[in-house]
């Protein structure tokens, strides 16, 4: 195993692309070193892009936030604009692992890792974020739910690498919130994760995005749960066709972590509840 | 020479209060070294190679790649580890676990072995052993492997405890029945009968230290073994037998153990580490991973029990009937006669009877875990006696008080009790504050008790003073969970010296006799007795010694508060002498000063234990988390009360996370699922509440200072205490433990459906 | 050892240079090759702490970072927490509370606590148990250690004051 550490993310790009073996990119490493460990990968080549310069950083701007794609949990956990602006986001992002986890997990290693159950993906979907991509040649950006696309498969073609993940500045009267069930407190993968993130005008619920993680084998986007909540000041009635909606969405399987069934009830259960905490960032009144 | 072992009440200056243990410095400096942690001039890595069938014929081996791998120093296969057990089917057991014959039994079975220069080589070789397999029918679940159908796992099995004598081979190793009264009639006379049946999961003990040691064998049959064991002695008896090799020529040195709690009293991959060395002629170390240490080792039994219990309105019970199913792996073992034993022991039931049948099947061999068999047996009986109480209409701690067990009370596995403290923890338990703190929405509160024997066994201690008065404690049984600290204090308490000038140590193999595991909560019991008899024999050594520095006769010297004392009017004018003095002298009145003991330590008294558990149930996703729990317990006498709650709390969160999460998952092809502490879920800090304690000491008539066992008796109660907890914040019986949020959920919807 | 980099480091403040395979984990390094076995291996895959370390301050799994990773960083075990010949305020606290069975887990315990402490002098009960979470002990239930952490706090902010 021949280990890198390129000075950019081209130079990442171009090594990935030239290498003739099994090469893996390497940011915190908590899914990769699992693999490694259990005999999953015999990798050739390992690209470490921790020594590229502020990839590590979290910029802000006019448009939003730029989370470089070796940025930590712990990282995020305290940039107290983030955790201001998208506080359901910075939850997801920190539900990863224990605090020695946060120490190197990241949001692109989250999202490239393309488990159907990664906390922050939902999270990130339903925020608006993008990832972008540079290639050999090539930069793009892509929105979050559109880079996975099955149980370890994303849309990175071969040379590939997330540079960054970029979050949009949140309009005025937005929130959101990410829940999850785990049988445990911590340190389990989620059986269930529901994220919302809604808009009010006036009290009343104008835009809103759910995604769903864990019940299905990508992150889902739930159209007909959004649609339950626009014009709604989270009445009963809507909360109801929320949940409703949001298990009609579920496409999950029995595993050792949860049954077809429990997780379709508990995604119901989960969205209410992750509904309410959203509405009142938003600064709805329940 | 003979020593008192009758309970004596006495005021204790050491013993009762709390200090530092001995070995507390290097375990926070990172210095103390456990299985994994010592390494030898040319050391190699050891590797196994485990079966990926949960059942399978292994039609051939061939190592001719991997044996040609730079590097790779032995492979063994069970041809290297050839059967000189003589006949003696529990250790051609073991060896056959250790490394698979012809057939895998499980998943995770032992196939093959390599010891390699260095761990990128011994993985390599692995992958290079072609092994192949043909597949046989399995089975894991153990009322299936009771079935005529099932697919039978040993040939030689023929069920033990059946009459007319089977004639066909099964997976039912055997039948144990046991209990007394009439059991028709005490149906008769009840009022109310309760009878239902449950299931608990199996369980691992989930020691954070996987299984590691260090061995190195010699061409002429002398050895070493270090190696992370509760019992350095066991161990070396067990591997000398299986591997040929003279019993005191194998010197086994226990390091510092990272939890056993059962598991580390077999040995697993001990005999093949020596194997490996033996080929190789080099030092091996062998360390499994974690998958390993799920895969194969020391589970506890999975189980399914049918209890029917029958009582009269005023609340007593008069008829008790278990029928209790567990499987010991791949390998029989007595786990179900366990069971019997314990199921009832808690009560005073004129008429009961359990039925235990031990049964094979296609997972790992299951090992003791604290306390071993008792939790299953327990959630059932405990279970069923709220319903009885409810049903009844009797508050379930009233119940339990209703029909408690006492000295004198005939129990159900044979014995009458003496004086036991199962009553005095109920008492407690109902005047704790804890059973009258409100509950919130959606809580629950339940009572459970549980029972366990303890165990005495053979132990061997020497203490030698040093010239300055400082005193070497060597023991035996292996220290799991701060024993030294409580053994050094015995030996200051019966030498009247203080704590700091006693130092403890657990001596290799080659330095004291045999001494029997640390099991069964028998460390400070049985060593605790050996210790005290170890100071009482130094102490008639001192008095010589005084005597011969005076020079009066022994019998005018007595021992007080760590001196020699003159008595007798004649010599009113010697001034006492104090242990270091006679110490300093020691080289002019006879040599080193020092006692000894021997001793098969019987009469361990019986632990018992109350606990208290609220818990809150999320209706919606059926989660429960533990608000507040207590464990009430009889402890005999806490030496070091510190450790005894350390005992307490740790068997209780044991307990309460096979109650909620732990399981063993297995697919339909009987692989293991979740072979790691990821899916495989102990509880975690953030899980957990204070787990408040409370000490009881009702004395052992059969120690010195009264001591019981107490490392086990806590891992009993909870299935059942948070059971019942979840039964009153739902009005949901669960039967199936874990009760995990799908199970509790979907009881939940039951009883939804049924209103 | 094929593979073999050469790694320039720091260790519990001491200049550290160690060969390792490229895919071979800190822990594994740490222990094999600096010989600091006070770092233990539980699961080998992030899951139970044991082998926490602090890598430029950051807690960590130490199997789950690679030991080439470890090139001009600075990292700190358990060998690194008593100063001068003097343990820790956390070390003392987990003795005196008896915080440790058979203190497997004791190391990562006190790595975690410590960097918890550094951040948050004055921690809550439930902020110690997510703090600790990551950290399996099989042995205490958790109790006395979470008592051992809060004692070691109050100790801790005690002495600051003192300093200020």
């Amino acid at each position: 195993m021949r280990y890198a550490t390129p000075a950019s993310a081209k130079e990442a790009a171009g090594m990935l692309s030239k290498e003739k073996g099994a090469a893996f990119l390497l940011a915190g490493g908590t899914d990769l070193l699992v693999k490694l460990k259990m005999g999953m990968v015999e990798p050739d080549l390992v690209v470490d892009i921790k020594r590229i310069p502020k990839i590590d950083q979290i910029q802000t701007s006019a448009k939003g936030f730029t989370i470089g794609a070796a940025v930590s949990g712990s990282v995020i956990g305290q940039h107290k604009g983030l955790k201001a602006a998208w506080p359901g986001v910075v939850e997801a992002a920190n539900l990863i692992g224990s605090d020695q986890i946060q120490g190197r997990a990241t949001l692109a290693g989250n999202l490239c890792n393309a488990s159907p159950a990664a906390d922050s993906v939902p999270a990130m979907i339903a925020a608006g974020a993008k990832a972008v991509i540079v290639g050999p040649q090539k930069k793009r950006t892509v929105p979050v739910e559109k880079v996975v696309q099955g149980p370890g498969k994303t849309c990175l073609a071969k040379g590939e690498v997330i540079e960054a993940i970029t979050l949009p500045k949140p309009e005025a009267k937005t929130g959101d919130a990410y829940l999850r069930f785990i049988p445990r407190t911590e340190m389990d993968i989620a059986v269930v994760g529901v994220a919302i993130s809604l808009k009010l005008e006036r009290g009343v619920v104008k835009k809103a995005k759910v995604a769903l993680g864990a019940v299905a084998p990508t992150a889902v986007v739930v159209p007909a749960a959004a649609r339950a909540l626009v014009g709604s000041k989270l009445d009963d009635a809507a909360l109801e066709k929320l949940a409703a909606a949001c298990s009609a969405a579920c496409n999950p399987i029995d595993d050792k972590r949860g049954t077809v069934e429990y997780r379709t009830r508990v995604a119901g259960v989960l969205a209410k509840r992750a509904a309410k905490i959203a509405f009142q960032r938003a600064g709805g009144a329940l | 020479m003979g020593h008192e072992q009758k309970y004596v009440d006495k005021k204790y200056e050491v013993v009762g209060t709390r200090f530092n243990r001995p070995d507390g410095i290097d375990k926070v400096t990172g210095k103390a070294r456990y299985g994994a942690d010592a390494s030898a001039p040319g050391q190699l890595v050891g590797r196994v190679l485990r079966s990926p069938h949960a059942h399978a014929s292994i039609v051939k081996i061939n190592t001719s790649k991997a044996e040609k791998l730079p590097g790779v120093k032995a492979i063994i296969t069970s041809a290297d580890l050839p059967d000189v057990t003589g006949g003696d089917q529990g250790l051609a057991d073991i060896l056959e676990n250790c490394m698979a014959r012809g057939r895998a039994l499980y998943d995770g079975h032992a196939v093959a072995a390599v010891a390699a220069v260095d761990e990128q080589t011994a993985a390599q070789a692995l992958k290079l052993i072609d092994v192949k397999y043909k597949k046989l029918p399995h089975v894991t679940d153990v009322d299936e492997a009771m079935c005529e159908s099932a697919p039978v796992i040993h040939d030689r099995i023929i069920t033990r405890g059946v009459e007319p004598k089977p004639t066909k081979p099964s997976n039912v190793a055997a039948r144990t029945q046991m209990g007394h009264g009439d059991i028709e009639a005490g149906f008769a006379e009840a009022d109310v009968v309760i009878e239902k049946s449950y299931k608990t999961e199996q369980t691992h003990q989930g020691y954070i230290e996987p299984h590691a040691c260090l061995a190195s064998v010699n061409p002429d049959g002398t050895a070493e073994l270090w190696v992370t064991t509760q019992g350095h002695f066991v161990f070396r008896n067990v591997c000398a037998s299986l591997l040929g090799l003279d019993i005191a020529k194998l010197k086994v040195t226990s390091s510092e153990i990272g939890g056993g709690f059962g598991g580390k009293t077999h040995v697993w991959v001990e005999p093949v580490a020596l194997a490996l060395s033996r080929k190789a002629n080099r030092p091996v170390k062998l360390v499994m991973g974690r998958d390993e240490v799920f895969r194969a080792t020391g589970p506890t039994s999975s189980t399914s029990i049918d209890v029917k219990m029958g009582a009269k309105k005023d609340g007593t019970i008069t008829a008790a009937v278990a029928e209790m199913r567990y499987q010991g792996g791949a390998f029989p073992g007595n786990w179900a006669m366990l069971g019997c034993m314990t199921a009832f022991a808690c009560y005073d039931i004129k008429n009961n009877q359990s039925i235990g049948w031990d049964v094979v099947v296609n997972r790992p061999k299951v090992a003791a875990y604290r306390a071993p068999s008792a939790p299953m047996a327990a959630f059932a009986v405990e279970s069923t006696i709220d319903e009885l109480a409810k049903e009844i209409g009797i508050a379930p701690i009233d119940m339990r008080l209703k029909n408690v067990a006492r000295e004198g009370t005939l129990a159900p596995y044979g014995p009458t009790y003496g004086p036991i403290g199962i009553e005095h923890t109920l008492k407690a338990v109902k005047d704790h504050p804890h059973m009258r703190a409100k509950l919130k929405k959606n809580q629950g509160r339940g009572v459970a008790c549980g029972f366990w024997f303890n165990i005495g066994g053979q132990t061997c201690t020497d203490l030698n003073i040093s010239v300055d008065g400082t005193v070497n404690l060597t023991l035996g049984t292996v220290d799991v969970g701060g024993s030294r600290s409580s053994m050094a204090m015995i030996a200051a308490e019966e030498l009247g010296i203080p704590y700091e000038q006693v130092r403890a140590n657990i001596a290799d193999t080659t330095s004291l006799g045999h001494n029997d595991m640390t099991e069964g909560s028998r460390g400070t019991f049985s060593s605790g007795m050996a210790t005290i008899f170890a100071a009482r024999d130094a102490i008639s050594v001192l008095k010589q010694r005084a005597a011969k520095m005076w020079g009066i006769t022994e019998e005018d010297v007595i021992w007080e508060n760590g001196q020699a004392l003159a008595t007798g009017d004649s010599h009113s004018n010697l001034p006492p002498l104090s242990l270091k003095e006679i110490a300093a002298k020691s080289g002019r009145t006879g040599g080193p000063i020092a006692g000894h003991n021997e001793v098969v330590a019987d009469g361990a008294g019986m632990g018992f234990a109350s606990h208290i558990c609220d818990v809150e149930v999320d209706p919606e996703t059926g989660r429960s988390t533990i608000v507040r729990y207590t464990v009430v317990q009889d402890a005999g006498k806490a030496i070091n009360p510190d450790y005894v709650e350390g005992q307490f709390q740790g068997g209780a969160t044991q307990g309460i996370g096979w109650a909620l999460n732990e399981e063993y998952i297995y697919g339909d092809d009987g692989c293991l699922q979740n072979a790691g502490f990821l899916d495989y879920r102990i509880p975690v800090c953030s899980d957990l509440p204070f787990i408040d304690t409370q000490i009881l000491e009702v004395p052992n008539p059969l120690h010195p200072y009264g001591v019981r066992g107490v490392g086990e008796t806590s891992i009993v109660p909870p299935l059942a205490a948070v059971g019942n907890a979840i039964a009153n914040a739902t009005g949901v019986r669960m039967t199936h433990a874990p009760m995990s949020p799908p199970r509790v959920l979907a009881g939940i919807d039951t009883l939804e459906h049924a209103s | 050892m094929s593979n073999a980099t050469l790694v320039s480091t720091t260790v519990n403040g001491d200049p550290v240079q160690f060969a390792c395979p490229t895919d071979e984990s800190l822990m594994t390094a740490l222990r094999n090759r600096v010989g600091l076995t006070g770092v233990k291996e539980g699961c080998g895959t992030g899951d139970c702490g044991a082998c926490t370390v602090t890598v430029d301050g950051s807690l960590v799994c130490s199997c789950l970072v690679l030991g080439v990773e470890a090139e001009g960083r600075e990292v700190t075990t358990v060998e690194g927490l008593s100063q001068d010949g003097e343990l820790h305020v956390l070390q003392q606290k987990f003795i005196d509370h008896a915080a440790l069975q058979c203190g497997i887990c004791t190391p990562g315990f006190l790595v975690a606590a410590k960097t918890l402490l550094d951040r948050n002098p004055n921690p809550n009960e439930t902020e110690i148990r997510y703090a600790l979470a990551g950290n399996l002990c099989r042995c205490t239930g958790y109790d006395k250690i979470v008592r051992a952490v809060q004692d070691a706090a109050k100790d801790m902010r005690k002495a600051s004051k003192k300093r200020r």
